[in-house]
């Protein structure tokens, strides 16, 4: 499952989006975060999974722009540290 | 020489005249339905205030987002740009300029000449402008002049998730009916902005010095929020709303000297 | 122009003492005629609480017997209650003969009586599977506070899904705010978009509050109420088709939630997507607890070793 964390408002869209058939719940992107977005869970969009799976934390999804912009410079960009540290490639962004 | 600089905003009209460096006289007045209209009778205004006709007036450089109305400039110059020179005059060691107005906010990075070097713009969501502390202080029946003492009352936070102007009305509808006290939820309200404005503003990099400029720069409230999230001393000056207008004065001082 | 030159004080629904809210959609309920609940082995119930409305489901057998949709109140408890009350209104069906109830929606974890909470995106997918039958793929869903798109296989499983609760443009109460300024009773939105000679173009702002603005200055210029429904829900449908395209948009296509009622959204989404959304056969706003009424059916099935 591809789930998107994250909104559109006026100013565009903001999306982390996790492959829950990738993620093996390993935490390395939680660990990797500098500023506690992402959290590792039970899936709460599939009732009957029971591996954890990482997810943005409840508190970050309605300010996601926000939330990131700081590993977002609008120049000078380096790779995104929760991108770096997923293995399997599960962990991506909309912008 | 005399100068005029008309700053054509969401909310309100500004216009300054300029003679040799110093401010002579200033007008807000309304923007309304007619920007035009407004544009002209702030231009008026400003003008009887510093006792000048309008012949006396060598340039006027129009900025805003209704800088295309005002058909009586010679020249208009970017919001950007404007805030940049204002600036840059009023305090040459600026590094970051944050402009909150009614409708946009704007983050903007400068070097030691002045020069805009990086910017953000935030125009399309209500959430990061002036118009939410407005929706808010209608919600709570407040004045708008009065939100920020009264925010500075507040002792305790109370969390506000919404993000968008529309939700966080209803939010706030239900933070009364949950009995938090007025202060606290104005205090949340001002923490919500601060924290939008603030990571904008993260985006080109925070450096000092940091000036804060616009309308909402008068609302002490979010000044604290702004300064406790950016952990950062805010510089303001005198009539922080009129930042844009005196450098479109600027502006037209420069392009009347042949620049 | 700025929008603060709206005048119009903001009808908040508990002080409002207008004579006709414009904002209020009709609340309703409904029991099966054909169906005894007494004849039925496992008798589930979905509880859906979201921000705007409120909504049960009880199914027998997995079977629709009764729903009920109501304004949520100023708390999910309560609502949960009344919406689950009204639903049994009249059947002599109680809350302790229910075999499994789920909890869904903004509120899930408030409800009392629930015994398992559920997202509203895994419960609209089941539901929406129930609703349209095994062919749907792709769910747009438009609620009170939020809009989801939702991909989903033939047996009503997530596979891809995005959520925006952040932003009113695109959700009912951003279409509450024009029903509000125009004087358009929520009922007649759909149809009275569609009384115009020419398509005009969409309201140029996706953020509610600029769009009103932007309208405040159209009524000005003479544009009728028709015409500025008409650049509104165009806006609309172009920004909420812009979030499917996100997932990707697989036959068949079905719209849910409140929105669906509204012709002059659902239209122009569809021509928008160039795709036709499915014809419903029951209130759309009632997916959520559907879905969550089955999965309440599978939890209980699976308790007794049937699964």
């Amino acid at each position: 499952m591809l789930a998107h964390y994250g909104y559109k408002d006026g100013s565009g869209e903001y999306f982390i989006v996790i492959d829950t058939d990738k993620c093996d719940g390993c935490e390395e992107c939680v660990t990797a975060c500098p500023y506690g977005v992402l959290e590792v869970g039970e899936d709460e969009n599939d009732p009957f999974r029971e591996e954890p799976v990482a997810r943005v934390t409840e508190e970050h999804r309605k300010k996601i722009k926000y939330s990131c912009a700081p590993c977002k410079p609008t120049s000078g960009r380096k790779p995104l540290p929760c991108r770096e540290a997923c293995g399997p490639g599960a962990i991506s962004h909309s912008w | 020489m005399n100068v005029v600089g008309i700053d054509c905003g969401a909310k309100y009209v500004k216009a300054l005249v300029l003679e040799d460096d110093k401010i002579k006289a200033k007008s807000s007045v309304l923007s309304g339905f007619d920007q035009k209209a407004a544009a002209q009778e702030a231009l008026d205004k400003a003008l009887n205030e510093a006792g000048l006709k309008k012949e006396e007036v060598v340039h006027i450089t129009a900025t805003g987002t209704g800088k295309e109305e005002v058909t009586f400039a010679k020249s208009t110059i970017t919001e950007v740009g404007a805030d940049a020179k204002a600036v840059n005059f009023l305090y040459p060691s600026v590094r970051t300029v944050i402009d909150v107005g009614a409708e946009e906010g704007r983050a903007i990075k400068v070097n030691k000449a002045g020069k805009v070097i990086d910017f953000a713009i935030n125009d399309k969501c209500a959430a990061g402008a002036g118009t939410f502390t407005e929706t808010m202080a209608r919600a709570l029946e407040v004045k708008l002049e009065e939100m920020g003492a009264l925010s500075l009352k507040s002792q305790k936070s109370v969390p506000m998730n919404a993000q968008c102007v529309v939700f966080a009305e209803s939010e706030v509808v239900s933070l009364i009916h949950a009995k938090h006290a007025k202060e606290d939820i104005v205090r949340a309200v001002h923490d919500a902005i601060a924290d939008r404005i603030a990571s904008m503003a993260r985006t080109i990099g925070i450096e000092k010095d940091v000036v804060l400029v616009g309308g909402l720069a008068r609302n002490i409230g979010f000044v604290d929020s702004l300064k406790r999230d950016l952990k950062q001393e805010l510089l303001i000056p005198e009539d922080p709303e009129y930042s844009c207008a005196l450098g479109a004065a600027f502006a037209a001082a420069e392009k009347a000297k042949g620049g | 122009m700025h929008w603060e030159l709206l005048l119009q004080p903001r009808k908040r629904p508990k002080e409002a003492k207008v004579e006709k809210e414009y904002w209020r959609w009709p609340e309703s309920r409904w029991t099966s005629p054909d169906i005894d609940w007494k004849d039925g082995d496992i008798i589930s119930a979905g509880v859906d609480v979201g921000s705007v409305s409120s909504q049960a489901v009880v199914l027998v057998d997995g079977n629709l017997y009764a729903y009920s949709n109501f304004r949520t109140g100023s708390g999910s408890p309560e609502s949960a209650q009344k919406v689950m009350d009204k639903a049994l209104e009249e059947t002599g069906l109680t809350l302790d003969k229910i075999h499994c109830i789920v909890g869904t929606g903004y509120g899930r974890v408030n409800v009392p009586f629930a015994q398992r909470a559920i997202t509203e995106i895994a419960c609209h997918a089941r539901g929406a599977n129930f609703m349209y039958g095994p062919t749907v793929r792709t769910i747009l869903d438009m609620g009170g506070q939020d809009c989801k798109a939702i991909r989903c296989d033939g047996e009503g499983k997530v596979t891809n899904f995005l959520m925006n609760d952040k932003c009113a443009a695109g959700t009912g109460r951003g279409m509450e705010v024009f029903a509000d300024l125009l004087s358009v009773p929520i009922e007649d939105l759909g149809r009275l978009s569609f009384e115009v000679d020419k398509e005009p173009e969409p309201v140029s702002s996706t953020c509610v509050i600029f769009a009103k603005s932007e309208a405040v200055g159209l009524l000005r210029k003479g544009w009728p109420k028709e015409k500025i429904l008409a650049a509104y829900s165009s806006a609309m449908a172009y920004r909420v088709a812009k979030l499917l395209e996100r997932i990707k948009i697989e036959k068949d296509f079905a719209i849910t939630g409140g929105i669906a009622k509204n012709e002059g959204v659902v239209k122009r989404i569809e021509a928008e997507l160039n795709i036709k959304a499915l014809e419903p056969k029951h209130d759309t706003q009632i997916a959520g607890a559907l879905g969550g009424a089955l999965f309440a059916k599978a939890l209980a099935e699976k308790e007794r070793g049937l699964r």
